[in-house]
C-alpha cells in the first residue's frame, strides 16, 4: 500500500511526541485551572494585610496544629452578613504558614458578575464535592469550609455564636473519601464585625438571595459603605486538635451514622471552644 | 484483511478530515462516505454516497458494503449550522437509523465510534470545575443541540447494552479551535473586539482540530469501548484567549437577560444560545481517561487557541484560501479512467 507516497499526505498528521509530553503552552496570564491568579492574590494580600493586622488585629492560638504538608480540611464557624472570617483565616494561614488555602464558597457566588470572577481569582472555589476531593486527595492542599453555609451568616446579632446545623455532614464525607484529617477552627470576632439587625425574607426572595440582611454597619454608615465598612472587632482564632477519621479513603459510600456522629462531634467541639473563648473575652474591641 | 469503514457526514469538516486520514492508513481497505451534500475536501479512494437527511439508506448501504466500522461524525454540535427541525432530523433520527442498521441481525458492524460534544455536560454555576465521563450535568438542557445530543447518547448506551459484540466508543469533544475549522467561538475571536458577558471571565478548555482526528483514529484503531472526554490540558480565561489572538474583550453582553437579547437579534448574530452559559461559567473537562489509554495530545488548550490565532494572522495577510470544489466528472476520471496510471492494480 503506497497511498501516502502517491498523493502526498493531504492532512499531515502530526506525530505525538512519545515520552515526555512537553507541549508548548503559550499562556498569557497566570490564571491557573482553579481560576486563581497569583498576581491578583499578591496584590490582594498587600491591600488586606493592614486590615488583618491593624483593623481586626487577628490573634491565633494553636496554629502549629495545622499540618505543614499534605491535605487537610479546615472547618470553622461562619458569621457576619458578608463573611469577614474567610479572608482572615485564609490570610492568616497563608502569611504565617506560607501554605495556600482554598476556600470553598457557595456556588451562588459564581452567578454574581464581577464579584464571582474576582473571588475566584483571589482564591475562592465553588463548593462541590468533586472540587474538594481533587484539592485534598490529588493536590494535597488545605481546604477551608464553613459547614453552616449561609445559615451561619444569616444569623441575627441576637443569635451570635450559636452554631447552626452542620449541613448533612457532607464535609466529613469528603474528608473520609480524601483520607485527610479535619482541623476545626473556632473564630471569635466575626459576629461583631458586621452584625445583622434584621432580615427581609421578601427582598431576599425578590433578589434570589439566600437571605437579605440589614446590618448595623449599613444603619451607621449608609447602605453602600455599610457593605464594606466592617467594625473593628478583635479577632481571635483557636485551632483545635485535628480529627482523624479512621476509615479507608475512596469508598463508594460511608456509614451515614458515622458521618453524622463525626459532624456533630466537630460541631460541639467548636461550640465549646467558642464558649470558652467568650468566657475569657473582656471586650469585643480589645479582646 | 483490512478494515472496511463507513464515515457518516463526509462533507462536514470532520467527515472529510477523518476520511483523508483514513486514506493514509494501509490497514483500511474500503472507505465509504455518506452525506447529503458533496464532499468539500479532496479524496483519493473514499467512495461518496449521497443520502437523505435522516440516512434512511443506511441499512441497505451497510448490508451491501459489509463495513465493519462506522465513524459517526455527522452530529451537528453548532446550532448556527442548522435549523431546529433539521438539527433534530440530522442528529436524532440520523443516529437512530444508523444504530438500526448497525444492530441488524446479520450486521457486519463490530465497531462504532461516535463524535459527540462536551455540550452534553452543559455549563452552570453548580458545576464541578472538572467533568469526568460519569459526572452528571447539573442543569437541565435548554437548547436544541444539547437536548438532541443527550437523546443520541441515550440511544447509544441502549445500543451498547443490546449489542455487546460491537465496540462502541463515544468521544465527547471540548470546543475545537485550529487553523481551518470555523466555530462560533473562532468567529468571535476574529472580531475586532471580542464580545464577552459583562462581569464574567470564564475558564474555557479547547481541543486542537488535529487532535480531534487523531483521537477518533486512536479509539478506532485500538477498538477501545467506552465514553471519553477529549480536551487539551489546562483551562484559560476567555480574556486570555482574546489576548493570544491579539484582541481585547469587550463586555457587550449584559450579565442578565443575555439569552433574551440574543433571541431578539438571532438573525444578525452568529452566537448560538448553547454558548451563552459557556461564556458565563466556562466548563472544565477531565481528560485523564483518554490519556490513560495511551493517547497523547499535540496541543494544550492555550496551544489550540494559538494554532487558530496563527492561521488567522496569515489569513488576514494573504486572504482566504479559495478551497476545493468537488466535481463528479473530475473525480470519476481520476478513479476510473484508463488514462490514469495506478500503482496498485487491485484498486
Amino acid at each position: 500500500m503506497v497511498e501516502g507516497e502517491r498523493g502526498g499526505a493531504l492532512v499531515p498528521l502530526r506525530p505525538a511526541e512519545a515520552g515526555a509530553p512537553d507541549l508548548a503552552d503559550p499562556r498569557r496570564s497566570d490564571v491557573d485551572c482553579w481560576g486563581r491568579s497569583e498576581r491578583a492574590r499578591a496584590l490582594c494580600r498587600l491591600l488586606y494585610d493592614p486590615v488583618y493586622r491593624h483593623w481586626f488585629r487577628a490573634e491565633w492560638e494553636g496554629l502549629e496544629k495545622i499540618p505543614a504538608g499534605g491535605g487537610a480540611l479546615l472547618v470553622a464557624n461562619h458569621a457576619a452578613a458578608i463573611p469577614s472570617d474567610a479572608p482572615v483565616i485564609m490570610h492568616g494561614i497563608e502569611s504565617e504558614l506560607q501554605r495556600p488555602v482554598y476556600a470553598l464558597a457557595d456556588f451562588l457566588f459564581r452567578q454574581a458578575p464581577v464579584v464571582g470572577t474576582v473571588w475566584s481569582r483571589v482564591g475562592g472555589v465553588a463548593a462541590h464535592p468533586d472540587n474538594a476531593y481533587r484539592l485534598l486527595r490529588e493536590q494535597n492542599e488545605l481546604v477551608l469550609v464553613f459547614p453552616e453555609g449561609t445559615k451561619g451568616t444569616a444569623k441575627t446579632y441576637a443569635e451570635r455564636y450559636r452554631l447552626r446545623r452542620f449541613g448533612r455532614g457532607g464535609f466529613v464525607e469528603i474528608a473520609m473519601r480524601a483520607g485527610v484529617p479535619i482541623v476545626p477552627i473556632a473564630v471569635v470576632g466575626a459576629e461583631e464585625s458586621m452584625p445583622t439587625m434584621f432580615r427581609s425574607p421578601a427582598l431576599a426572595k425578590l433578589l434570589g438571595l439566600p437571605y437579605f440582611p440589614v446590618t448595623a454597619n449599613q444603619l451607621l454608615l449608609g447602605p453602600l459603605l455599610g457593605l464594606v465598612g466592617y467594625f473593628p472587632a478583635k479577632f481571635k482564632l483557636r485551632v483545635l486538635d485535628p480529627v482523624r477519621l479512621d476509615v479507608a479513603p475512596d469508598q463508594e459510600r460511608y456509614s451515614k451514622s458515622r458521618v453524622m456522629d463525626a459532624s456533630e462531634g466537630i460541631r460541639v467541639s467548636i461550640q465549646e471552644a467558642l464558649y470558652d473563648m467568650l468566657r475569657d473575652r473582656r471586650s469585643v474591641w480589645f479582646g | 484483511m483490512g478494515r472496511r469503514v463507513l464515515v457518516t457526514g463526509l462533507s462536514t469538516f470532520w467527515g472529510g478530515r477523518v476520511a483523508q486520514a483514513l486514506e493514509q492508513d494501509p490497514g483500511v481497505d474500503v472507505i465509504v462516505g455518506l452525506d447529503t451534500e458533496e464532499p468539500t475536501v479532496e479524496l483519493q479512494r473514499t467512495e461518496y454516497v449521497r443520502a437523505d437527511q435522516s440516512y434512511s439508506i443506511l441499512s441497505r448501504l451497510v448490508k451491501a458494503t459489509r463495513v465493519d466500522t462506522i465513524l459517526h461524525t455527522f452530529l451537528v454540535v453548532d446550532s448556527t449550522r442548522s435549523t431546529g427541525r433539521r438539527l433534530h432530523e440530522n442528529n436524532v433520527i440520523g443516529t437512530m437509523n444508523l444504530l438500526a442498521a448497525a444492530g441488524a441481525a446479520d450486521s457486519s458492524v463490530r465497531s462504532l465510534v461516535v463524535k459527540s460534544s462536551t455540550l452534553v455536560y452543559g455549563a452552570s454555576h453548580r458545576d464541578p470545575y472538572w467533568f469526568r465521563e460519569a459526572t452528571p450535568r447539573t442543569s437541565p438542557a435548554r437548547t436544541r443541540v444539547e437536548r438532541s445530543l443527550l437523546e443520541v447518547e441515550d440511544y447509544l448506551s441502549d445500543f451498547a447494552d443490546d449489542n455487546p459484540h460491537v465496540t462502541v466508543s463515544l468521544l465527547r469533544f471540548a470546543n475545537v479551535l485550529g487553523p481551518d475549522i470555523r466555530t462560533p467561538l473562532s468567529r468571535l475571536l476574529d472580531l475586532p473586539v471580542v464580545p464577552a458577558i459583562a462581569g464574567f471571565d470564564p475558564l474555557l478548555q479547547f481541543v486542537e482540530e488535529h487532535d480531534v482526528v487523531r483521537a477518533i483514529l486512536h479509539v478506532m484503531g485500538r477498538e477501545i469501548p467506552g465514553i471519553f472526554n477529549v480536551a487539551g490540558d489546562g483551562r484559560l480565561p476567555w480574556s486570555e484567549c482574546a489576548a493570544i489572538c491579539g484582541r481585547r474583550i469587550a463586555p457587550v453582553l449584559p450579565p442578565f437577560g443575555a439569552e433574551r437579547l440574543l433571541a431578539a437579534f438571532e438573525r444578525f448574530t452568529e452566537l448560538p444560545p448553547e454558548l451563552l452559559s459557556l461564556l458565563r461559567y466556562g466548563r472544565g473537562i477531565d481528560n485523564t481517561r483518554l490519556t490513560s489509554t495511551g493517547f497523547r495530545y499535540t496541543c494544550t488548550s492555550a496551544g489550540a487557541v494559538d494554532s487558530w490565532a496563527k492561521a488567522a494572522r496569515l489569513r488576514h495577510t494573504v486572504g482566504e484560501d479559495p478551497g476545493y470544489r468537488w466535481e463528479r466528472d473530475v473525480e470519476s476520471f481520476f478513479r476510473t479512467s484508463s488514462a490514469v496510471v495506478r500503482d496498485d492494480p487491485a484498486r
